[in-house]
């Protein structure tokens, strides 16, 4: 147990250092210039003695392999730099922006799992009808749907015609922060985390739609139903169990999808979210920022494959080596 | 549309059989996307010109999806958007398909440390969410369609390496193989004569099934201001230029552009799904 987890971490370590570091010296050859894309409009009222004192403040002027070195000694010490378009610490907008994030993707996570699920095993059972085939039908029309365009839709109709939900942001505007109440987060949150949902249910619902078919034509199912077991009773006793494993690993290793699928709805829904900074990261040349992103999503997206291996070494006893079972008492 | 009139054609032809079915199927969806593309590149600038007495005018007959906050024909700015997604789709394809290609040989024949090089090299590409390595790639290059293009192009090879190493691991230990290399044959030989004409059939239907991938990842990024050009009417540019007038009921602007893309999409899922009915022997003659 030990030792996987080691090997797990210690190859974590090799790809997210390969991914700033790759991700670093590319940045580097951006033809963007970050100078310029901090000072913006105000270009004419920018001279060149204050231009060259903007990049020896960051430390533009040093050249690259010294640049490269002094900014691997900060990282190992925690410090992302500062954001150019926040201006504060990297760290702190990427914590503060994961938390609204990360209150969007949860809630999508968890509504499109068991939706997903209920809709597949319904599928599994049915298989070969018209529910299976409306089913099978509306997911993988769901999976070709562009997200953003699903979600223009869902602020077209609920946000502007029938004025249900308000038209975007993560909280009323014109509203102090400590006046905000949570009531008023969740409404906000809601419109994003449905239309994330919506397009969440998708892989999930064929995914068990498929496995539960698998167990349902296995001879153990064929020897239940031999004893007289009903459709329901085979489902609970026998389906469930089989298909909830590799479904509950499929939902924790899909969370790169729904990092990027969080990164659309809040650009259609403004809301100030991880992705959002990203973009803006992005677009408006924040190279801190960026890097910072870029390795949080990274590990955010090993957390969910390290969370689905340990589920799958956990739960299901055929994959565990042999001796070590004992080791574990 | 192409999807919906090839299920209502599906259902009359219940008399034929499943090869039959399956064939006219790949038939109509290949027309209707090359029909697409040969329509973008007629249209041409017709239709894109702006046009002010026309504004913000509702679907009608003449202007079947509407006239933008420009006048420009609706119609005619999808079309060409979507042939763009055409365009950036087959160069995703191809090119993904071909590295895939390579590498999936390569790890699978080239020995122990090239293999784990390359494992290594996916795992890397699928570490970080693929829209944030498509805005990283989009700001090296400067942010203009060109980053835009290179990152789609450059990025949706992963998948396919894996599933084509994972394909010749399989078949190198099969008996053909392995009696193959004890009569003497080179790698190389075995390599072209007997692994190829095997991943041939995959690699196709990879190439094929990449197109959707690309498809959206190119409007999604577009959509999020990367490679912004208004000139261009990229399906992403489209839709986020509409955001502005949804408050004040513009709806077809985003609807029909959106869902003729979702057709697009559909269409290159069916098709693909398609051949692979076709190219698999276990149910080619079903």
């Amino acid at each position: 147990m030990l030792l996987f987890l080691l090997g797990r971490i210690l190859r974590l370590l090799t790809l997210l250092v390969a991914v700033s570091v790759l991700s670093f010296l590319l940045l580097e050859l951006s033809p963007i210039d970050p100078v310029r894309a901090y000072v913006g409009a105000d270009m004419l009222k920018v001279g060149p003695e204050q231009w060259a004192k903007i990049a020896e403040h960051w430390g533009l002027d040093q050249p690259l392999p010294e640049r490269f070195a002094r900014w691997g000694m900060a990282i190992l010490r925690g410090d992302f730099g500062v954001s150019m378009i926040f201006r504060r610490p990297v760290l702190a907008v990427i914590g503060e922006r994961f938390l609204a994030s990360l209150a969007l993707m949860l809630t999508a996570w968890v509504f499109s799992g068991v939706f997903g699920f209920a809709l597949g095993v319904l599928a599994g059972m049915k298989q070969g009808t018209w529910t299976d085939r409306l089913i099978k039908w509306y997911c993988l029309t769901l999976a070709s749907t562009p997200l953003f365009w699903l979600a223009l839709l869902m602020l077209l109709t609920f946000a502007v015609w029938l004025s249900w939900f308000p038209i975007g942001l993560g909280v009323p505007a014109g509203v102090p922060t400590y006046e905000v109440t949570l009531s008023d987060r969740l409404y906000h949150l809601l419109l994003p985390a449905l239309t994330l949902s919506i397009t969440g249910v998708a892989g999930v619902a064929l995914h068990t739609r498929q496995k539960l078919v698998e167990v349902l034509q296995s001879d153990y199912v064929l020897f239940a139903r031999a004893r007289g077991e009903s459709g329901l009773q085979v489902l609970l006793r026998h389906g469930l169990r089989n298909i909830a494993l590799p479904v509950t690993t499929l939902q924790f290793a899909s969370f790169s999808e729904l990092f990027g699928g969080s990164i659309l709805a809040e650009q259609v829904f403004s809301y100030p979210g991880l992705g959002q900074a990203a973009v803006q990261a992005g677009l408006r040349g924040d190279v801190p920022l960026l890097l910072g992103v870029v390795a949080f999503s990274a590990l955010f997206v090993f957390a969910g494959n390290l969370a689905a291996e340990l589920l799958y070494w956990l739960i299901d006893p055929r994959l565990r080596p042999k001796g070590d079972a004992c080791e574990q008492r | 549309m192409p999807v919906s009139s090839a299920k209502t054609l599906l259902l009359s032809c219940r008399s034929f059989n499943r090869r039959q079915r399956t064939l006219m199927v790949v038939a109509l969806t290949t027309v209707c996307l090359l029909a697409l593309l040969c329509g973008g590149l007629l249209l041409g600038e017709e239709g894109l010109s702006t046009n002010l007495t026309n504004r913000n005018m509702p679907p009608s007959l003449s202007y079947p999806l509407g006239t933008d906050w420009l006048g420009r024909n609706m119609l005619a700015r999808t079309v060409q958007g979507l042939s763009l997604s055409f365009a950036v789709g087959l160069a995703a394809a191809s090119t993904s398909a071909f590295i895939a290609l390579v590498l999936g040989l390569t790890a699978a024949l080239g020995g122990k440390r090239l293999d784990a090089a390359i494992t290594w090299l996916v795992d890397l590409f699928l570490a970080v969410p693929h829209l944030v390595l498509l805005i990283l790639i989009a700001f090296i290059f400067g942010g203009g369609i060109t980053g835009v293009i290179t990152g789609v192009t450059l990025t949706h090879w992963p998948a396919l390496t894996r599933l084509l190493r994972a394909e010749v691991l399989q078949l190198r230990s099969a008996e053909f193989v392995l009696v193959s290399r004890h009569l003497g044959r080179s790698r190389w030989w075995v390599a072209t004569r007997h692994l190829l004409p095997h991943l041939k059939p995959q690699l196709l239907v990879g190439l094929i099934l990449l197109f959707p991938h690309a498809i959206l990842h190119e409007a999604a990024i577009t959509f999020l201001g990367f490679g912004l050009s208004p000139h261009r009417p990229a399906i992403g540019v489209i839709l986020s230029e509409s955001m502005q007038y949804l408050s004040a009921g513009s709806w077809w602007l985003a609807f029909f552009p959106g869902l003729a893309l979702l057709i697009m999409v559909r269409t290159f899922d069916v098709l693909g799904d398609n051949l692979r009915l076709l190219l698999d022997p276990h149910s080619a003659q079903e």
